[in-house]
């Protein structure tokens, strides 16, 4: 019997609304109500050590949302985010935890500051987290990262503007890896690049994770790119998980009308002349979202139930759907 | 006869510096009906080919030499004056950004009426009904209502199709799509391109589809120009072109791109960086990223040459390698 691998990251009907209302004057003027938009409402999904989950959506599903609730930079609005077992603010409250855990971010640029040289940009984390005191060590450390991440050594000396876009990304993920974290999100990092780089960050992000255990939350709404990299994958729909499982199963069987209507959309190079049937309608405002099933304005198979009652999610296989026509067995 | 021939384009950017060669002699034609794809990575030249055409260079960029010829008469050396009834109403352009064509003090409708008025003659009555006639055939829900709305009142995808409306209603014969959807969001990016191929197929119109995406090229444009820093590397049948590519840098991006049919272990890598202007090596500007080199490659500039059903700039095709 092989061992069950041990939960890094665990979203447990994770919520987080922001208040968008008017100021108070202009709501009593209009005679409007506060105005919640859920960004992420009620989301659960664990990552296990060493492998990538992927959340895919459209924009404004949540997505970043979630990235920022995973690493603490948003607290929940309801529900728990769980770090290695426990709550995220304990966690985070124990540096020895909190150094555990990092973020890249999509423009590898605003995430570097431009007035720093790489080295020192580099060494950010090592020296707040006191990992290591000479600064011979320090060096000696940063050099040995950014050889990691396929630049050299002498590229500490430069400034950011002095790079690519796709060499900007090595030193933020660089930077990611010198507090030796163990689980990252990556939100959209390889979204501002160029496809060839794009493979080389993609292809530097697995060695990583093969030779030294990473867990990755990965973020992305490029279908083919999740394919690639996930071994679980989420599909968000305005705030919430609409279908969840292995990445393979749901990339061979999606099941929700949505993911459906996601690999359809997406263009493939493999398919030279095809024909699609383009698909209809836009992600709805998420302020005053449908009732029902958020998703019954643009889905072919909603009928009455889906207009009023949520869907829960229902296990298929290892699949999760939230979608009453698959759970009737409507859907085929 | 070819719609559009670029022959031999130069585009040069004077600097204190020393000039630089930003296109350095890039040759391709548009048939009447076709769909031209245009990849490449960022800097490649694709947005400085599309604005050389339509005579918007930036200055001090300016064509240094070659030509640009729409239905066999050059278009490269006109005045702006001569150049405005032809932008528009010969040549339509649709930008990335949605906003930057869009003029948001003016209702959608009048921004139809008046680009129509300018290049076609028509009364107020017959632009105003053809306006709404546009803003339908976009798919823009409610068109009637809506041709008083302002482009702040759409969403992205609206915007985007309004525009679309706009590059099209003079009836140009040829449109230079850059971009057109990149800002936009998956599904919206696969109804604005079927919009746009549905259109112009009705219409008979031309299109330059410049794009680094290659599964929009795949799906949607008859031939592909693959360009790398500053030149065409591969020109052809995007089948061909896709699933045969015979320049390595071709073959390399092909190899380079995730697919949604097969899941690979890693993806075929490029290592390097695509030069930047003015520090384009010798030869082959591939050659310190080309796994194939020959001693050639380092000293003279291949340009393109048939091989199989394409045409590529590279030593090994054209029994350069034999
Ligand atoms: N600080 C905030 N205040 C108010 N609303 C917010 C805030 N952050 C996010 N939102 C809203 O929450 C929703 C989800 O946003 P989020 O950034 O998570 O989307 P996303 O899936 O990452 O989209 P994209 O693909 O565009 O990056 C959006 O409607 C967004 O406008
Ligand atoms: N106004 C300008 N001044 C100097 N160089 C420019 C200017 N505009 C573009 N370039 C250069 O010309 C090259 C091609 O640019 P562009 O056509 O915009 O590339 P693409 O659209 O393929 O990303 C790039 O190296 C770019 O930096
Ligand atoms: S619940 Fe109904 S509307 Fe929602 S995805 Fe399923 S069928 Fe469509
Ligand atoms: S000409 Fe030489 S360097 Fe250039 S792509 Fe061909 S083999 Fe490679
Ligand atoms: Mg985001
Ligand atoms: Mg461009």
């Amino acid at each position: 019997m092989s061992q069950q691998p041990r939960i890094v990251f665990e979203a447990i009907e994770a919520s987080r609304s922001f208040d968008v209302s008017k100021g108070p004057l202009q709501r009593v003027l209009s005679g409007e109500g506060r105005r919640i938009l859920r960004a992420v409402d009620s989301v659960s999904f664990g990552i296990s050590h060493a492998s990538t989950l992927s959340l895919v959506g459209e924009s404004g599903c949540g997505k970043s949302t979630m990235a920022r609730l995973a690493v603490g930079l948003y607290r929940p609005t309801g529900g728990e985010v769980r770090f290695e077992g426990q709550n995220l603010s304990a966690a985070r409250a124990q540096p020895a935890l909190r150094r555990k855990m990092n973020m890249i971010f999509q423009d590898p640029y605003a995430s570097l500051n431009p007035r720093w040289r790489v080295r020192d940009i580099v060494a950010e984390p090592i020296r707040a987290f006191k990992l290591l005191q000479g600064p011979k060590d320090i060096n000696d450390r940063v050099g040995q990262l950014l050889t990691q991440v396929g630049l050299s050594a002498k590229d500490g000396e430069k400034f950011p503007h002095e790079f690519s876009g796709g060499q900007r990304q090595r030193i933020s993920i660089a930077r990611a890896l010198s507090s030796e974290p163990e689980f990252l999100v990556c939100d959209e990092p390889t979204s501002a690049l160029d496809v060839s780089v794009q493979a080389q960050i993609l292809n530097l992000m697995r060695d990583l994770q093969n030779r030294y255990g990473l867990t990755y939350l990965f973020i992305s709404h490029n279908l083919a790119v999740v394919r690639h990299m996930s071994d679980r994958l989420g599909v968000m729909y305005l705030g919430r998980i609409v279908e969840q499982g292995p990445a393979e199963a749901i990339f061979r069987t999606p099941r929700h009308p949505y993911t459906r209507l996601l690999l359809e959309a997406i263009p493939d190079i493999s398919s030279v002349g095809r024909r699609r049937t383009p698909v209809g309608g836009e992600v709805p405002s998420p302020i005053a979202p449908p009732p029902g099933c958020t998703f019954h304005p643009r889905c072919s198979l909603a009928n009455e139930r889906c207009r009023t009652e949520k869907p829960e999610h229902t296990r298929n296989d290892d699949v999760l759907v939230a979608c009453h026509a698959v759970q009737e067995g409507r859907a085929v | 006869m070819a719609l559009l021939d670029v022959i031999d384009l130069v585009v040069e950017f004077p600097t204190r510096r020393g000039t630089l060669r930003a296109l350095d002699g890039i040759s391709f034609s548009i048939e009447p009906g076709e769909i031209l794809g245009v990849v490449g990575e960022s800097g490649a030249g694709k947005s400085l080919t599309g604005s050389a055409i339509i005579g918007l260079l930036e200055p001090p960029g300016r064509v240094a030499s070659g030509q640009i010829q729409f239905e066999g008469s050059r278009i490269d050396r006109l005045s702006p004056a001569q150049m405005r009834p032809i932008r528009g109403r010969q040549i339509g352009a649709i930008f990335q950004d949605p906003l930057t064509t869009l003029d948001p003090l003016m209702s959608v409708g009048r921004q139809l009426v008046e680009t129509m008025q300018t290049h076609l003659k028509l009364s107020d009555r017959d632009a105003r009904a053809r306006a709404v006639q546009w803003l339908e055939e976009v798919g823009i829900p409610a068109a009637a209502e809506r041709v008083e709305a302002y482009p702040h009142q759409f969403s992205g995808g609206m915007r985007q199709r309004v525009v679309i409306a706009l590059a099209l209603c003079a009836e140009p014969k040829l449109v230079i799509a850059d971009e057109p959807t990149t800002a936009l969001d998956v599904s919206i990016q696969s109804q604005i391109i079927s919009l746009l191929k549905r259109l112009t197929e009705s219409h008979g119109t031309s299109v330059m589809l410049v794009t680094h995406d290659m599964g929009v090229i795949a799906e949607t444009c008859d031939r592909v120009a693959v360009m790398y820093a500053g030149r065409i590397a591969e020109i052809g049948p995007v089948a061909d072109v896709v699933r045969t590519p015979s320049h390595p840098y071709t073959e390399g991006l092909m190899g380079s791109i995730p697919s949604l049919e097969a899941r690979v272990e890693r993806l075929r890598q490029i290592d390097g960086a695509m030069p930047r202007l003015g520090a384009i090596p010798q030869g082959c500007a591939f050659n310190p990223r080309c796994g194939r080199t020959i001693a050639r490659c380092f000293t003279h500039r291949p340009d393109l040459m048939p091989a199989g059903a394409t045409q590529a700039a590279c030593w090994l095709v054209g029994g350069g390698a034999a």
